[in-house]
């Protein structure tokens, strides 16, 4: 079946440039499993489904455009369920106890896990560590600090925070997003410019397509390395508000294996683990594909949960697969 | 020798801790025929570790990961005990989960050396999708069972000692003979040095990653067995949960370069030790233990940064004028064919 579509796919080959192609076929794969669900399920073809999607995904819609940066470096991060995880249980825990102002308490959260990416960012430039163990030590640094904190669940019942959490926005014909999606397609549109149209995009790009040859045309490799973890800390901790506002609650065992989801999506978005060529539009449609699959089996009824691990895993296959085919027929 | 040092000093270290908070920690006693004892203790939970440890070394050693340990294991102690419950053939229902173990082993290595993908993805696959599996196998419950000659493997005795540390001595003398007495060993440190080039020496490297890695899952197996038999029940969601991320800090504090291309079976060993002393020392010494992680973490840093030549580098420096520059041995050149 692969092989018949990358010989279709092949035929356009010259109106279509081949770094799109991923891109697209995760594209074309969302469009196929709503046509399938809308002809399969009554009432799931409507926009509000899609927006739904958006709306219980938004925290890993903004963990994965960290990850993609930091993929896109040829690096990994695997601390970001973690921080998550971390930034509910602070924000819970300083607006429950000492009873802190939300205003105060979200900056503070912000520049914990901008500060724990940079640190990262750090030993793995300045002692040539891999990404994989220095953010393993993350993880488990940031998952200790919340069980120090504490190991219960906090509820969350500051007015402001819930009565912001629990707003929805009207669209036209009676559909509605919450404040979380406007700021996640905010945090996609900011990445997106700053991936394609400022220098450090660039060098990004560049530090992934090979970091010997980045080095050599002087591009800053280092400080775009520490950058990009930096950014992933940022984006986990602002992923990690939006979760408290989603769940009114911190825990410490919230967000565990996030790290995956957020990696699938970006991998299913046809970004290339080994870095410089992947697109932040193709990390939305992964994180959708993925949301989909779980609004699908919802729909479903009678398959448990667990399938939707087994599906995610298949999809990764099928799309690693894809990746290969490609990268092995440009090089031909 | 030189490398096993830190992980020695280290390891000497945490018992000298334990030493210090329990007097009594050294004494290892006799109780109705069985070893007792903390240190007997530490070898007997942390037998689980050191067998997927011991796996991902050989993994390592060629260059990849296998980051579907844990669901392995997950998988294994589900079969088993789906097939306990079901007709009690305990013999049957070990061979069956081993040989599932095996067989996804062999799909692991068939996507890193057949295929060709990164190692790290091609099992993330196996990682996601196993979990789900294993509750699938296991129907999303809990499964029990009740029977004295399953409960052997994890919580029996054999000779005074505990079943599962004979299993682990057997499991490392055979790996030990295999890659130290025969060739395996330096075919395995070929291939993770240059896959390129030993496969233009002659070596089947394909085999020997395939085979590293259905390795690696046997042992994930057999720990999978060890432990839903220590707790009679096989639970598809948490069992061997994150047991991937111990053993490669296992393998990492043993010594083992990440990037391939040789290996130290002791090392590793040592590693799973450190590991599972640290967890006995936090509950010994009354730290509470919701800080497990935190310590883990802390020492994970530690360790990592004391072997990075970079950081010995920098902080050694200003300590006295070092002779010796950089190992050229260190820069592994990438051959990307």
């Amino acid at each position: 079946m692969t092989t018949a579509i990358l010989d279709r796919l092949g035929a356009r080959g010259r109106s279509v440039p081949a770094k799109y192609v991923p891109v697209l076929v995760t594209a074309g794969l969302f469009v196929a499993m709503f046509v399938a669900g809308g002809i399969r399920y009554e009432g799931f073809a409507t926009g509000q489904v899609i927006l739904n999607v958006f709306i219980d995904n938004a925290f890993l819609l903004v963990v994965a455009v960290g990850m993609t940066f930091v993929i896109l470096t040829g690096g990994i991060d695997l601390s970001v369920g973690s921080v998550v995880a971390l930034s509910t249980m602070i924000s819970a825990s300083l607006m429950a106890g000492p009873g802190w102002p939300p205003y105060l308490v979200v900056p503070l959260v912000l520049l914990i896990g901008s500060a724990l990416g940079l640190v990262m960012g750090y030993i793995v430039h300045a002692f040539d560590i891999q990404p994989f163990i220095v953010t393993l030590a993350g993880m488990f640094l940031a998952r200790g600090l919340c069980y120090t904190i504490g190991t219960d669940s906090i509820p969350i019942e500051d007015p402001t925070f819930t009565a912001f959490a629990q707003t929805r926005i009207d669209l036209f014909a009676d559909l509605w997003i919450s404040p979380s999606v406007v700021i996640a397609v905010v945090v996609v549109l900011v990445a997106a410019y700053v991936l394609h149209y400022t220098r450090l995009g660039r060098t990004v790009y560049a530090t992934g397509g090979s970091e010997q040859s980045a080095l050599l045309m002087g591009l800053p490799v280092g400080r775009t390395k520490v950058a990009v973890y930096t950014i992933s800390g940022f984006c986990s901790a602002l992923g990690g508000v939006l979760l408290s506002f989603y769940m009114l609650s911190g825990y410490g065992l919230h967000a565990v294996g996030m790290e995956l989801d957020a990696i699938a999506a970006v991998v299913i978005g046809g970004t290339l683990l080994t870095g410089g060529s992947g697109f932040l539009l193709g990390t939305v449609l992964g994180v959708l594909v993925l949301g989909l699959i779980q609004t699908v089996l919802s729909f479903e009824g009678t398959l448990s949960s667990w399938w939707t691990k087994i599906f995610i895993g298949l999809l990764l296959f099928v799309f690693i697969l894809l990746q290969r085919l490609f990268s092995a027929r440009r090089r031909t | 020798m030189k490398r096993l040092l830190w992980p020695l000093l280290v390891l000497a270290a945490l018992l000298a801790v334990n030493l210090f908070f329990t007097p009594s920690f050294f004494s290892v006693e006799m109780k109705e025929g069985h070893l007792y004892g903390s240190l007997i203790d530490i070898l007997r939970f942390g037998a689980p570790l050191i067998l997927v440890s011991l796996g991902m070394t050989l993994v390592i050693a060629t260059g990849g990961i296998d980051l579907s340990v844990g669901s392995v294991v997950a998988i294994s102690g589900a079969l088993a005990c789906l097939r306990i419950s079901e007709d009690g053939g305990v013999f049957s229902a070990v061979v069956l989960a081993l040989g599932l173990c095996v067989l996804l082993g062999l799909w692991n290595g068939f996507l890193v050396a057949g295929v060709g993908i990164q190692p790290i993805i091609a099992t993330l696959i196996l990682m996601v999708a196993g979990r789900g599996l294993a509750q699938l196998i296991a129907d999303g419950q809990i499964i029990t069972v009740n029977s004295p000659s399953y409960k052997v493997i994890g919580g029996g005795y054999l000779l005074t000692v505990p079943f599962g540390i004979l299993l682990v001595l057997v499991v490392l003398g055979v790996t030990a003979f295999l890659t130290r007495r025969l060739a395996l060993g330096v075919l395995i440190e070929s291939v993770g040095g240059n896959a390129e080039a030993s496969r233009l020496a002659g070596i089947r490297s394909r085999g020997i990653v395939i085979t590293v890695y259905a390795f690696a899952a046997l042992c994930a197996g057999v720990a999978g067995l060890m432990i839903s038999s220590n707790v009679s029940s096989a639970d598809g969601n948490n069992a061997g949960l994150w047991i991937e991320l111990d053993a490669i800090l296992a393998v990492v504090i043993g010594g083992t370069s990440l990037a391939g291309g040789r290996f130290s079976l002791g090392g590793t060993v040592l590693g799973a030790l450190i590991i599972q002393t640290l967890t006995t020392t936090i509950y010994s010494v009354g730290v509470p233990p919701e800080t497990t992680l935190l310590v883990k973490a802390l020492v994970v840093a530690a360790v990592c940064l004391v072997q990075s030549p970079k950081f010995r580098d920098k902080v050694f420096r200003r300590a006295g004028p070092r002779s010796s520059p950089r190992p050229a041995a260190e820069e592994k050149v990438r051959v990307t064919a």
